[in-house]
């Protein structure tokens, strides 16, 4: 047969390689500084651009979509090209695909301190830079697809499967996600409210894990580990059991973020048996991994990226195993809110996500630089700082998590909250915040240490920027085989494969959220829930700029130690007009949802320019600026007809009247501030804010207030 | 108030849950079958194919 002569394209790795490398650094370096700032507020450097509410959007995004999404590229175009056989579709593709990415990383960079953010997690990027994304998310698929379609390999080994179904989904969910509707440049209102948008944004969120965090890593453990261990994946047949289950149960388990919400119970329940479930195909996988290296663990000894890949998937496992655990109501009803949820998620993403890259970047680069690691024991000093690291970051996190809900929930005998300021349960932890910082900082000198160690080792070679490789041509073979089993032309359709990847996703996806968006029609329409005023807007707009959902909830649960604490339970009907909903996950501080007119305005005004002054030890920024900063309304009648188009009943033609609306309302604000002897201007950002936080869970309490009048 | 009851308005709303233990049921018996009947040949081939990509290199081959 004639061998056709063809070459891997090295530089794309190269280059998605040091991205991968500097994103990293800085998405950390940034997670570091967020978490210093627990500890020490002043260090949000007293600017609005540094503040915690902003830069940890910058964190989790840096860390997701920049560091572990151009390890993805990185080394999905470096096995790609080998396991097909075929050079990359087109060079102009992987070029728009690198830049492109990093563009949107840089506009994430600059557009998140400044505030502009939808307000859902993981995919508060704006309007116009989701759309960009789109776009070069189907750059990368015609790219992967073309080298896919034009390979040299008869079959298409299971990683490949794993690309194609990442591309997939995480397209759908993207695009699912981020239908919002544009108010200006800077600003956009999610289409959905209230629940059904809760519902949408955790199953975009869990989904991100599972298709971001996890199928591509899962793909490029299939092809890394057999090539670091030098020996094939322990079971074939396992991994496709793998594929298949953990794609279609994957999708489902979104729910189990808003457990004892106010979405509907069954979805919630639905959440928890697919999470349960997941548990297999993760293990599956787990151990797939693991017994590859049957036979050869005496390599693990001296190969520091078989080190980094077991401790990887180790990681995984323990991440996989307690991920269905807390997806279990009764342990939910405890991790939930607490600082259990933020080791969780860094167990997988600084053990499987942080060191399976770490473990291809020092297998890789060596090899397409032809030359050696510069220093062994540099990366193995990595390797051992990084293990301490992650220990040190998830233990005292899981303690802090365990005992702030104990103390939550604990009650005197007499039946009291034994701990009725939040504040006490704060600082009984903040010694665990500190070792957090500790375990941070030697995770990242060990980043640091691999930073040196792979620009000594890049200098010591020369890039192969090209590498020739030959293979015959694949037209040339039959490409079906009479009597063969049904599921091997299958293998060898990626468009097929793809398509029924599709499907397999949308199976859950939609089964859980028709009858949710269904209910619409249904919803329980509290009479007292009435649109909020212009005031309001602005003022929800700048608690969504501000983040203070990622310290705040705005759910308060069902439990006797919830209502005792902040009020009545939230109800599904209360959110109808929020766009997006602001339920949060952690709570850093107190729940808001019924903290309107819990305290007088001067408290809100107070607490904002010195949280210590009205809460004393309070970990909480200052947030000057907003009493210095005059109100921007230049986009309220905009924003007012963006809720009328979304289905908020303003009456028609209010956009006119909003803006005499919002002067007289902060009028009133400023004049109460002032007979407290606060002086400010009405037109300032802090009356908006205190309008909004006055509002937030009084609507129910008027409906009381009337039910009891009668 | 629960949601049970704003859901049994939807018509027919008992097919989620079924169609979901109907499909998830069929599914896996089909997986799991199809992975039983795999041809070992070909099973071997696949598995290999991380390991045999470098063959492809002439540089490799020396």
């Amino acid at each position: 047969m004639e061998l056709e002569k063809y070459y891997y394209d090295n530089r794309i790795v190269k280059n998605f390689a040091y991205a991968t490398v500097i994103w990293g650094f800085i998405g950390m370096l940034v997670g570091l500084l967020a978490a210093i700032q627990l500890i020490w507020p002043f260090m949000n450097l007293e600017l609005p651009y540094t503040t915690f509410g902003r830069i940890r959007p910058l964190h989790t995004n840096a860390v997701i979509f920049a560091f572990v999404g151009n390890g993805i590229f990185m080394g999905l175009y470096y096995s790609l090209q080998r396991l097909t056989k075929a050079r990359m579709f087109s060079d102009l593709l992987s070029n728009i695909n690198f830049w492109g990415w990093q563009l949107i990383i840089v506009a994430a960079v600059i557009t998140l301190p400044l505030g502009l953010t939808t307000g859902k997690e993981y995919a508060e990027l704006e309007w116009w830079i989701d759309i960009a994304i789109t776009l070069l998310w189907v750059v990368f698929g015609i790219n992967l697809m073309g080298t896919i379609i034009k390979r040299r390999e008869k079959h298409l080994y299971v990683a490949i499967w794993f690309y194609i179904a990442t591309f997939i989904t995480v397209a759908v969910l993207h695009v699912v996600n981020s239908f919002e509707l544009p108010v200006s440049f800077a600003k956009s209102y999610s289409m959905y409210a209230g629940v059904q948008d809760a519902l949408v944004q955790w199953w975009y969120g869990h989904n991100a894990v599972a298709f971001f965090l996890t199928t591509p890593y899962l793909g490029l453990m299939y092809y890394f580990i057999p090539k670091a261990a030098n020996r094939p994946v322990y079971s074939y047949r396992l991994s496709i059991i793998h594929f298949w289950a953990l794609i279609f149960l994957y999708i489902w388990a979104g729910p189990h973020h808003l457990l004892y919400t106010s979405l509907p119970d069954w979805a919630q329940s639905l959440g928890t048996v697919f999470s349960i479930m997941l548990l297999a195909p993760s293990w599956g996988g787990m151990i797939n991994g693991l017994l590859t290296l049957r036979g050869a663990w005496d390599k693990v000894r001296e190969s520091v990226v078989l080190k980094f890949m077991v401790v990887a998937i180790t990681a995984y496992g323990m991440a996989t195993f307690e991920g269905p655990m807390l997806s279990l109501k009764n342990v939910n009803a405890i991790s939930h809110f607490t600082d259990w949820t933020v080791a969780h998620v860094h167990v997988g993403a600084l053990g499987w996500n942080g060191f399976l890259t770490f473990g291809m970047l020092y297998w890789l680069l060596p090899r397409i630089f032809r030359t050696e690691i510069y220093s062994k024991k540099l990366a193995g000093f990595h390797f051992w700082i990084g293990t301490i690291g992650i220990l040190f970051y998830a233990i005292p996190l899981y303690w802090a998590g365990f005992t702030q809900s104990l103390m939550w929930k604990e009650f005197t005998a007499d039946g009291f909250l034994k701990y009725p300021n939040f504040l006490e349960t704060v600082n009984q932890i903040i010694p665990m915040y500190r070792l957090r910082v500790v375990g941070g900082a030697l995770y990242l000198i060990g980043v640091i240490a691999m930073m040196y160690n792979l620009y000594k080792t890049v200098k010591s070679g020369k890039l192969v920027a090209n590498e020739e490789a030959e293979a015959p041509a694949l037209n040339n073979q039959k490409f079906h085989n009479p009597g063969e089993h049904w599921h091997r032309p299958l293998e060898r359709k990626p468009v097929l494969l793809l398509i029924l990847s599709l499907i397999v996703i949308l199976i859950g996806g939609i089964i859980e959220m028709v009858p949710t968006f269904l209910v619409k029609s249904n919803i329980p329409t509290i009479s007292s829930v009435k649109p909020y005023t212009p005031l309001e807007l602005e003022g929800r707009d700048l608690y969504v700029r501000e983040g203070c959902y990622n310290c705040h909830s705005q759910m308060v649960r069902p439990f006797r130690s919830e209502t005792e604490r902040y009020g009545e339970y939230s109800k599904a009907g209360e959110f109808i007009y929020d766009h997006p909903f602001q339920w949060g996950s952690k709570r850093t501080g107190p729940d808001l949802h019924r903290v309107g007119k819990k305290y007088p305005d001067s408290w809100h005004f107070n607490h904002m320019l010195d949280p210590t002054s009205m809460s004393p030890g309070s970990m909480m920024p200052s947030y000057p600026w907003m009493i210095e900063d005059q109100l921007n309304t230049a986009t309220l009648p905009a924003k007012i007809r963006a809720m009328q188009q979304l289905g908020v009943p303003y009456p028609d033609g209010y956009d006119k009247q909003a803006m005499h609306d919002l002067k007289k309302q902060s009028e009133e604000i400023a004049a109460g501030l002032s007979k407290d002897n606060i002086e400010v201007a009405s037109d300032r950002e802090i009356i908006a804010l205190i309008a909004y936080l006055q509002r937030l869970g009084t609507d129910i309490k008027a409906s009381h207030l009337q039910t009891a009048k009668q | 108030m629960k949601f049970i009851n704003y859901l049994e308005s939807i018509s027919g709303v008992s097919v989620f849950p079924l169609t979901s233990l109907i499909v998830f049921f069929l599914f896996f018996i089909l997986v799991g079958l199809k992975v039983y009947l795999m041809d070992k040949n070909v099973l071997n081939e696949v598995m290999n194919l991380p390991l045999r990509d470098d063959d492809s290199n002439p540089s490799n081959q020396k």
